[in-house]
Formats: C-alpha cells, sequence, structure tokens
C-alpha cells in the first residue's frame, strides 16, 4: 500500500468537493457564516481547522486501540483541546490583527462539528496516515467553501480583497455603495446555499428526490 | 380588438415548440393572456365559473393602489416645492413628482418581469401574474431619491431568492415587495433612512431646479419622534397634514385618505380581507395605548396611537401588505391572531428598538414566518374541538 495509493487519494480528494463537509454534509456552518466577512479571517480560519483537524485525526488514530470506548470523547475533546490552545497561542503571538477579528471563534474550532464527526468517524478506526490524509481533505474542503464566501463577502460587502481597495473610485464617484447586507450573517447563508444549489447541479448523485 | 385577435392567432405558430421564436413562447403567452381572456375552460361537467382568477385580481389591487401612487407623485413635488420654496402650480408639481416616480415604476417592473419571464421560459411554464402588483408595490415604499440601481438590485434579490426559488407566484412565503424593501434597507441604510433622502431637492429632466432653503429638514416626523430629546417634540406638520399625506415618506405611504379609497376598493370587492386590515389598526392601536401608559419615556411611546397609525408605512402596509392572500394567515380566525401581532409588534420595533423609526416593514416580514404556524394551530384548535363533541356521544 503506497503512500497515495487510489484508496488514499480518495480520503484526500473526496471532502473537497463530493463529499465536502460544509455544503454537502452542512457541517461547521455557524464559523463559516462568522468569520467570513473578510477574505484575511476566512483563510486564517480556514488554515486553522485545517491543521487541527489533521493532527488532532493523527493523535486520536495513533492512540484509537488503547482508548476505553466509554470515555472516548472526553480523550478526543483534550486532544482537542491542546491543538486548539497551540494555534490560538501561534495565532495571538503571529497574527495578532487576525486572531483579534476571529474572536472567540478560534477557542470554538473545538466545538466544530467538523472536528469531531472527523475524529468519531474517521480517526477511531482507521492508521495514522489515511487520518491524517483525510483530516487535511476536510480541512481544506472547509477552508475553500470559507474563502469563496470570504472572497464574495469582502469583495461586495467593502469593495476590498485582503483589504486591499479593488473596486475602483470611479465606481464610488458614480453612485455606487458598498452592499451593507453582505457583510451580515444572513447573506453568507444565502451564499452558501448558492454554492449548495451549484455544485448539486453539477453533481447529479447528490440531487435529492 | 379584432384586428388584434387575428394578428396574434397569425403570429401564434412561431411561439409554438419548433418555430422560430419558440424562444420567447412564455412572453407571448403572456401577453396573450394578459390581452384577452383565456379560451381554456372546462365545458362539461358541473363546475363553478367565477370570473375573479389572478389576472382580474391584481388588475384591482393595482387600481386601489392607483390613488396613493397618484397622491405620491403630487406629495413628491410638493415636498420638493417646500424644500427650494418655490410654487409652480399644481400641474408642475404633479409633473415633477410623475417624472421623478416614473423611472422607478420602470425599472421595478422590467428587472421584475424580466426575470419572471426568463425564469418561466426555463422551466417551460406559464407566466404568472404576481409580479405585477409586487411591481408597483415596489417603487411606492422606497424613498424618491433612492438610485434606480439599488432598485434594481434589490427587486432582482426578492424575485429570485423571495419568490423564483420557493415555486413562483403563489408559493412565496415573504411579501416580495417587502423583501425588497428590506434588502434595500439593510445593504444601503444611507439611502433608506435618515433626514435626507425622503424630500428630492435636485431636479427631475430639468424641472424644478432650484436652491434649497437654509435650515430645510427632510427628517420624517417618525425620524423626529426617534432622535427627540423630549417626550412631546414640536412636529412641523398639524394632524391634518399626516392624515391628508403632505408629509416626507416613502413615495406611497404618506396619504392616509389615499390608502383609505384603496382600502374600500379592496374591501368592497372582497379581494383583501377585512379580518386582517381591521385587526392590524386594533392591535397597533392598543399597542400605543399600552405604551402611552407604561412605555419609556421617550416621544414615540408618548406618541397617541392614532398618529401612531397615520404616520409612516403603518396605513399602507396594513391595507395593502398585511393583506397579501400568499403570505397572510389563512384560516379566518388566523387572520385576527395575525393582523393583531402584525399591528402590535410594529408599533412594539417603534417604540423599543432605538436603531429603526420604523416597524412596519419588520413587523410583517416577522408574522409572514408565523402565519403558517398560526393557521396550523387554529386548525388543530378546530379538529380537536369536533373531536371532543364526537367523545360526549
Amino acid at each position: 500500500m503506497g503512500l497515495l495509493s487510489s484508496k488514499n487519494k480518495e480520503v484526500l480528494a473526496g471532502p473537497l468537493s463530493i463529499n465536502n463537509p460544509v455544503i454537502v454534509q452542512m457541517l461547521g456552518i455557524c464559523s463559516a457564516l462568522a468569520v467570513t466577512s473578510k477574505l484575511e479571517p476566512a483563510i486564517v480560519m480556514g488554515i486553522s481547522v485545517t491543521v487541527v483537524v489533521a493532527f488532532a485525526n493523527v493523535i486520536i488514530s495513533l492512540l484509537r486501540n488503547t482508548i476505553p470506548n466509554r470515555i472516548r470523547i472526553i480523550v478526543q475533546l483534550v486532544v482537542c483541546a491542546a491543538l486548539v490552545t497551540i494555534v490560538s497561542e501561534v495565532l495571538k503571538a503571529f497574527a495578532y490583527d487576525v486572531n483579534k477579528q476571529l474572536s472567540v471563534y478560534v477557542g470554538l474550532i473545538i466545538t466544530n462539528c467538523i472536528l469531531m464527526g472527523r475524529l468519531e468517524a474517521f480517526a477511531l478506526g482507521n492508521g495514522p496516515w489515511e487520518s491524517f490524509l483525510d483530516g487535511i481533505g476536510n480541512g481544506l474542503g472547509y477552508a475553500i467553501i470559507l474563502v469563496i464566501v470570504g472572497f464574495v463577502r469582502e469583495l461586495f460587502g467593502s469593495g476590498t480583497l485582503l483589504g486591499f481597495q479593488v473596486i475602483p473610485q470611479a465606481f464610488y464617484d458614480m453612485g455606487y455603495v458598498n452592499n451593507g447586507l453582505v457583510i451580515l450573517p444572513p447573506m453568507a447563508l444565502i451564499i452558501i446555499a448558492l454554492i449548495v444549489w451549484y455544485h448539486r447541479s453539477r453533481n447529479k448523485e447528490l440531487q435529492e428526490n | 380588438m379584432k384586428a388584434l385577435r387575428n394578428y396574434l392567432d397569425k403570429i401564434k405558430p412561431n411561439f409554438e415548440e419548433g418555430g422560430k421564436l419558440a424562444m420567447f413562447r412564455s412572453v407571448f403567452e403572456g401577453f396573450e393572456s394578459f390581452l384577452f381572456v383565456p379560451n381554456a375552460t372546462s365545458k362539461t361537467g358541473v363546475h363553478i365559473h367565477d370570473s375573479i382568477d389572478s389576472k382580474r385580481t391584481m388588475t384591482i389591487v393595482i387600481i386601489a393602489l392607483l390613488p396613493a401612487l397618484l397622491f405620491g407623485m403630487y406629495n413628491v413635488g410638493y415636498q420638493h416645492n417646500l424644500a427650494i420654496n418655490a410654487n409652480p402650480g399644481f400641474w408642475m408639481t404633479f409633473i415633477y413628482g410623475f417624472l421623478a416616480v416614473l423611472p422607478k415604476i420602470i425599472v421595478s417592473y422590467v428587472v421584475g418581469l424580466g426575470i419572471e419571464f426568463t425564469v418561466a421560459q426555463w422551466k417551460k411554464e406559464e407566466i404568472q401574474e404576481g409580479f405585477l402588483v409586487s411591481g408597483i408595490l415596489i417603487p411606492m415604499i422606497v424613498p424618491v431619491d433612492t438610485p434606480l440601481w439599488m432598485i434594481a438590485v434589490a427587486t432582482a434579490f426578492a424575485v429570485i431568492f423571495a419568490k423564483e426559488v420557493f415555486g413562483g407566484t403563489g408559493y412565496n412565503i415573504f411579501n416580495v415587495a417587502l423583501v425588497t424593501r428590506a434588502f434595500l434597507f439593510f445593504a444601503y441604510p444611507t439611502a433608506m433612512s435618515g433626514d435626507q433622502v425622503w424630500v428630492r431637492t435636485a431636479d427631475t429632466f430639468g424641472l424644478g431646479a432650484g436652491q434649497v432653503v437654509d435650515g430645510f429638514s427632510a427628517a420624517t416626523p417618525l425620524g423626529i419622534a426617534k432622535v427627540a430629546t423630549t417626550a412631546t417634540p414640536e412636529y412641523p406638520w398639524s394632524f391634518n397634514d399626516m392624515v391628508m399625506g403632505f408629509i416626507p415618506g416613502s413615495i406611497g405611504e404618506t396619504s392616509v385618505i389615499a390608502i383609505a379609497i384603496g382600502a374600500v376598493i379592496l374591501l368592497f370587492t372582497n379581494i383583501a380581507s377585512w379580518k386582517t386590515m381591521f385587526s392590524v389598526f386594533i392591535g397597533g392601536a392598543l399597542m400605543a395605548i399600552i405604551f402611552n401608559v407604561a412605555g419609556p419615556d421617550t416621544a414615540t411611546a408618548h406618541m397617541p396611537w392614532y398618529m401612531h397609525l397615520a404616520l409612516g408605512g403603518f396605513a399602507f402596509g396594513a391595507v395593502f401588505m398585511a393583506t397579501d392572500p400568499v403570505t397572510s394567515a389563512r384560516t379566518e380566525t388566523g387572520k385576527y391572531i395575525y393582523g393583531f401581532l402584525v399591528g402590535a409588534m410594529a408599533i412594539i420595533i417603534r417604540v423599543l428598538n432605538p436603531g429603526y423609526p420604523e416597524g412596519m416593514m419588520l413587523a410583517i416580514l416577522l408574522m409572514n414566518v408565523f402565519a403558517p404556524l398560526i393557521d396550523y394551530y387554529v386548525v388543530e384548535a378546530n379538529i380537536k374541538r369536533r373531536l371532543n363533541r364526537v367523545k360526549v356521544k
């Protein structure tokens, strides 16, 4: 079994589209609404979740044969909490402004359904390497959606991307106004719904009757 | 008429499946049934034929809206004259307002009907008449200075996300015109609130240009009440003006008299439910009296109940929005509950929310969500009552 056998490729690539945690499994919606009003926090959040899910998956996968079944949730929580604390401290040290924008949502990664879902559904039953790929795949699948939503919201809500002015001043002089609704969470939900709509129309097997 | 019929019959084959203009089939059908009564009625069996179809319903609502619209146009000109201290006479005043409002009506119809036609063609359905009313409501519930592109964006958003994704006319949960307004309100707050947008001070197609007089303020009565520091602020208008409608506000909402004419038309033709309409006013009046007695010490809380009902969008919403047959409660008892809560909620938002001077839009949208729930419990209660009747035996 090679490092990237076809099964492992499936584990890595599946969550990016056909089994995407946000737009197919509908997990992690709350944070997708909360941190995506700007592109930068969306990217940082995506990376943070990817790192936490990947390493939590590896650790739980290594411990999977020694964890007593009855207390597995508390063990998973301890691992997650430790990793989230590390990520939070790193962000505070090296990206303080973004950390302030993300506020409590970094700490709340621990309650992210994607994280616990992958630990329960995948890491407890698979080896560390597959679990690592699965964590990377799911984290990136989450990050892709966050980046798309953050891109649209920052572009139409603030006229900027990563803080740089994108919509030219001439537009504003002609009467263009930034759309305040895009900054509010309801519009994030509608943007995610549009992505789901587009995604399902491209993938017939996901369509429900 | 005969010639038009013959012409339509002649060009009809072009729009059938396989014809060279088949992509405009739904547009053709829409205009055909708009111009002529459709011929497709059943010929045999026992059927009740009623001439009230949705086309006629919509037409009557539009007729009922005309007094408020025409008065709104005049009031646009009238407020403008006050702002620049001019008096060009009745007709020039009206024409100024007419020219200021007309582009909004055109934009709203072109965008909304364009989307409806496209969707109907795409889904191979017939065009529904639903947007005829929404299209005229939208320009009537926005401030006169709202930029046209904003109306276009908001209309497109509302038609797609409040109507088409739910299945089109008759399936929408929210009132489409109010979703348009809510979109504008939250997306472009500077163009939808404050004391600058309610009176047009610029010229319209070269008409009515002038210097704005010193100390001019375009604040609405509710806006004045919201920022007032005393409990009884001085309004520059008499109560008479507020009822007649000579106050700043959204285009169609200011005149209680004009709205009342529309209400009479709607009630006389049985298009709107008097139960909903009546209970909205009762709910608003009762809530206003409660705040008079036991409310906070602010100007809006101390406003007498009859002023609450006459100001802002209350009357317009009660007559034309709350009675929307699609989004309001359908059971007869439910209509009382629905209407009462709309009225009460509107006053609660006006008085207690520090951010919004007006609450009618949000109150109706909120109650739109609860209308099916109200209906459900009314029906359940009825089932329970009748079951009890069986058990006693």
